[in-house]
């Protein structure tokens, strides 16, 4: 599985976001706290730019005791205002068949050598480098669905 | 960064779909206070200033999203969504490869509560579309504004510009003060049947009483979704006065309110007038042949049926495929992607009527 | 078979005299009050009476209680062999702003349901009328009866001042889900409010058909507004407001909600599921389509197999026939279910 190295760690504090365009892919990288999360930009309802929307909190709770929390982990799609956990990808109102796409990432040593190369940017060695995994080839499934 | 669509032939499950003309017949332009003062006389302009735009208060819910739009579609130079053709162009007509689009301005003309100034901010309005909008872009077609509410000083607008290539209908929303069918809007009707053109009924407004049959409701959703109960009583009422039978060519096209709740509508229109058609003595013929012959439906916001294979049942059950018109809503939180709203299910023929062939007919747009 | 949706008006205001306390009694003959100024049923319009039943209905002289009693054993109850018959009473006490006379009113009237009617015939359960436009009222009312062996159900007019899924209204329904009966909402009412959201119409036509509407309202306020979160126990039958526009609600409140949820964040899932859940519809009116297998399909999109009860709504006009039956094109699988085994369990019978 290729990886492909697109931001430094100092590019994305926490609670920021970057959206790059890796193996034909838009993706956007989430820090959250620290971790890092990727997901493609494509909403799987109507192909918003899911990426840039607003990313919030989670509101539940009782009719006049609500309930706030995970502030920073929901992703509101720009165009419709479906919510996805950046954690998974998944959408609040349908999580098993409405879904985004969710890539691995992880954060290591920058590239030496290997399969790994960076896109969208120039990478110094031995800089803290975040790399997102995408698969060989074009996979659809998270297109599958409008709830 | 900009980001461009990366599967523009695809509908929402992923499926193939074929291309065709797009005529994207809901498109909202907004009007900032610049550019109203600079299209008003200086009587009503010095008016603005010193009293604004005063409509009914007290009957807003708060709303999810600033301005109702995609959050995307501010545009960079700090105008408000809908404000700017340049964006516009880029972000819609570009984007989607337009033939043509209908502007559809939600400026609150028709709730100002002086009748006067609200025939003002209509010629201010329509003046903008014109010079500001349809002036710079060949695709583009207006919608004429009108103070509703008062039937003389909206046929008076009408009179204005009833002949103005750009204009393309009248326009109106769906939260009137009474249902359609009262007199007090026959001069509307009247007037544009002299011009040809269809009345454009569109989603929002308020107009004086709770949005449900039962009062007002509490949240934004319920005012957002309720919308489609108030096209439903503006169909039955539209229908039951018999304007149909009084102005031969009138067309009604109804914008944003979703389609599926027609079809119900209709049968239940048709089997209470099989009893009742006494008290209607200007119906002469079961109320969904005329819905079927006089009105036009924007397929916006599209339905989500829970399975796949009910849209289909449902545009079979509808039979109005002859009079349904693709609209986008750009640039409202609830657009619909022209690539993506209709399923990949749906018919080649049927999904060319509805992107643009029903509307070039329409509004006379050749493709 | 079970018939969820007969009516037994009252006849006279004078009937209800005898369960009426006198300075109620004095008051209504001193005064000009003639009982609520609904306008639902009109008495002359072909709907509100099967138009080949209208002589025997409103008959001179016969216009009584017991004539009334005997025309539905006659003409329903014993030809289609209902063995139990839900009867809905239209007298709309909500209607009468003065609410101590409308709470007198209210149980004058299900006095008179238990005495003329209950006792009359074993086959009829009747509803809780209650002055609901004041919730305070209301409770006492439903605790009066809540417990009497014949009454099944609260009923409220479809058109309400607000919303039934406003918190204002809580207490009402908190009262209903206490007492372990179902509420029906039936069609017509009073509020003093437009029965549309774009002002008052100007024919009887468009307040019957659009009912519907209303109906569509209060479903969405009642699922939207968190009430079934409020009390999960609570269960509504919808009576006379038709039912083929239940799929395209439940359609556009689940796609609503998947934009907007976080503005009602109780509502935990689909719209459609509560829907499904807490809702149940009366057969009549169809409103049905020209082509039957339209009809299965909208029975297939709305999931019906345990959503529709059985209900001939006599004496209202809606088939040829003064009592309709079960409709040609209904499955015989469903046919059971919808007249027995659904309201059978709704209303908890033996």
């Amino acid at each position: 599985m290729p990886k492909y190295a697109v931001a430094t760690v100092d590019e994305i504090p926490a609670g920021q976001r970057k959206v790059v365009e890796v193996a034909g892919r838009v993706v956007g990288i989430f820090n959250l706290e620290g971790e890092f999360f990727a997901l493609r930009n494509t909403c799987p309802h109507q192909g918003g730019p899911l990426c840039s929307g607003r990313v919030t909190g989670f509101l539940h709770g009782q009719p006049g005791a609500l309930v706030y929390s995970r502030q920073g982990e929901i992703l509101r799609c720009p165009w419709h205002g479906w919510e996805f956990d950046i954690r998974t990808g998944q959408s609040w109102h349908n999580p098993a068949r409405v879904r985004v796409r969710a890539y691995e990432v992880s954060v290591n040593e920058g590239p030496v050598e290997g399969p790994y190369k960076a896109e969208s940017f120039e990478v110094e060695v031995r800089q803290q480098v975040v790399y997102v995994d995408i698969p060989g080839a074009p996979d659809m499934s998270e297109a599958t669905g409008s709830g | 960064m900009a980001v461009s669509l990366t599967s523009p032939l695809q509908d929402r499950t992923g499926a193939e779909v074929v291309r065709t003309p797009i005529i994207d017949t809901d498109v909202h332009v907004y009007i900032q206070p610049d550019d109203l003062e600079r299209h008003l006389s200086p009587f009503w302009r010095d008016q603005y200033l010193n009293f604004g735009k005063r409509t009914y208060d007290g009957m807003l819910f708060p709303r999810s999203m600033p301005m109702a739009a995609r959050h995307d579609a501010w545009p960079p130079n700090g105008d408000i969504p809908g404000a700017n053709l340049e964006f516009t162009q880029m972000q819609l007509l570009d984007e989607f490869d337009m033939d043509y689009a209908i502007l559809t301005p939600l400026t609150g003309t028709g709730e100002v509560l002086n009748f006067d100034f609200g025939l003002a901010h209509a010629q201010a309005v329509n003046d903008y579309q014109i010079e500001d909008w349809c002036a710079h872009d060949s695709r583009l077609r207006a919608s004429i504004i009108i103070p509703y509410e008062d039937g003389p000083l909206s046929a008076e607008e009408i009179h204005r510009l009833g002949n103005h290539p750009s204009m393309a209908q009248v326009f109106l929303v769906t939260r009137t003060r009474d249902p359609l069918g009262s007199r007090r809007y026959w001069p509307i009707y009247e007037a544009a049947c002299e011009y040809d053109l269809p009345i454009a009924v569109h989603f929002g407004g308020v107009g004086g009483s709770g949005i449900t049959g039962a009062g007002s409701p509490t949240y934004y959703i319920e005012d957002h979704a309720g919308m489609a109960q108030s096209f439903q009583s503006q169909v039955t009422s539209i229908v039951s006065q018999g304007l149909f039978e009084i102005f031969d060519n009138l067309k009604f096209v109804l914008i944003e309110g979703g389609f599926a709740w027609m079809i119900p509508l209709m049968w239940r229109l048709d089997r209470t007038w099989e009893k009742l058609h006494k008290e209607l003595p200007r119906v002469k013929k079961p109320p969904s042949e005329y819905i079927r012959e006089h009105m036009w439906i924007s397929t916006q916001p599209i339905e989500e049926p829970l399975y796949p294979h009910q849209f289909n049942q449902m545009l079979d059950q509808l039979d109005m495929t002859d009079r349904l018109m693709f609209a986008s809503d750009y640039p409202h939180w609830d657009f619909d992607n022209p690539m993506r709203a209709i399923p990949s299910t749906v018919a080649d023929a049927a999904r060319r009527r509805i992107m643009a062939e029903n509307a070039a007919e329409l509004y006379d747009l050749p493709i | 078979m079970i018939d969820c949706d007969i009516h037994n008006e009252v006849p006279h205001l004078e009937e209800l005299y005898p369960y009426l306390p006198q300075h109620w009694v004095d008051y209504t003959e001193e005064s000009s009050f003639e009982g609520p100024d609904a306008n639902d049923y009109p008495e002359m319009v072909a709907t509100t009476v099967h138009p080949d039943i209208r002589d025997d209905y409103f008959g001179d002289g016969r216009c009584n209680t017991a004539a009334r009693v005997r025309l539905i054993q006659d003409r329903v109850l014993d030809p289609l062999e209902i063995s139990v018959a839900v009867l809905n009473n239209a007298f709309r006490v909500p209607s009468i702003h003065s609410v101590d006379l409308a709470a007198s009113m209210a149980t004058a009237v299900n006095t008179w349901q238990q005495e003329q009617w209950l006792a009359a015939d074993n086959r009829f359960r009747a509803s809780i009328i209650v002055p609901s436009h004041n919730p305070v009222a209301a409770v006492q009312e439903i605790r009066r009866w809540q417990n009497t062996p014949g009454f099944v159900q609260v009923l409220l007019p479809v058109r309400s001042h607000v919303p039934y899924g406003v918190r204002n209204m809580d207490l009402l329904f908190e009262a209903i889900a206490d007492s372990g009966l179902p509420a029906a909402i039936n069609f017509g009412g009073a509020p003093g409010v437009p029965p549309t959201g774009v002002g008052w119409p100007q024919t009887y036509y468009e307040i019957h058909a659009g009912m519907a509407q209303v109906f569509q309202s209060q479903v969405m306020s009642m699922v939207y507004e968190g009430l079934f979160d409020r009390y999960p126990q609570l269960r509504i039958v919808l009576l006379e407001g038709g039912f083929t526009w239940a799929p395209s609600l439940m359609w556009r409140m689940n796609k609503e909600w998947k934009g907007l949820r976080h503005n009602v964040p109780w509502v935990k899932n689909w719209p459609a599921d509560y829907i499904r859940t807490h809702f149940r519809w009366s057969l009549q009116p169809l409103d049905a389509p020209d082509d039957p297998d339209q009809m299965l399909e909208i029975l297939d999109m709305m999931e019906a197999d345990e959503l529709l009860m059985f209900s001939t709504d006599f004496p209202h006009w809606q088939q040829k026939e003064i009592a309709p039956g079960v409709p040609d094109w209904m499955p015989e699988d469903l046919r059971r279910k919808v007249c027995f085994e659904n309201p059978r369990a709704f209303y908890s019978l033996e």
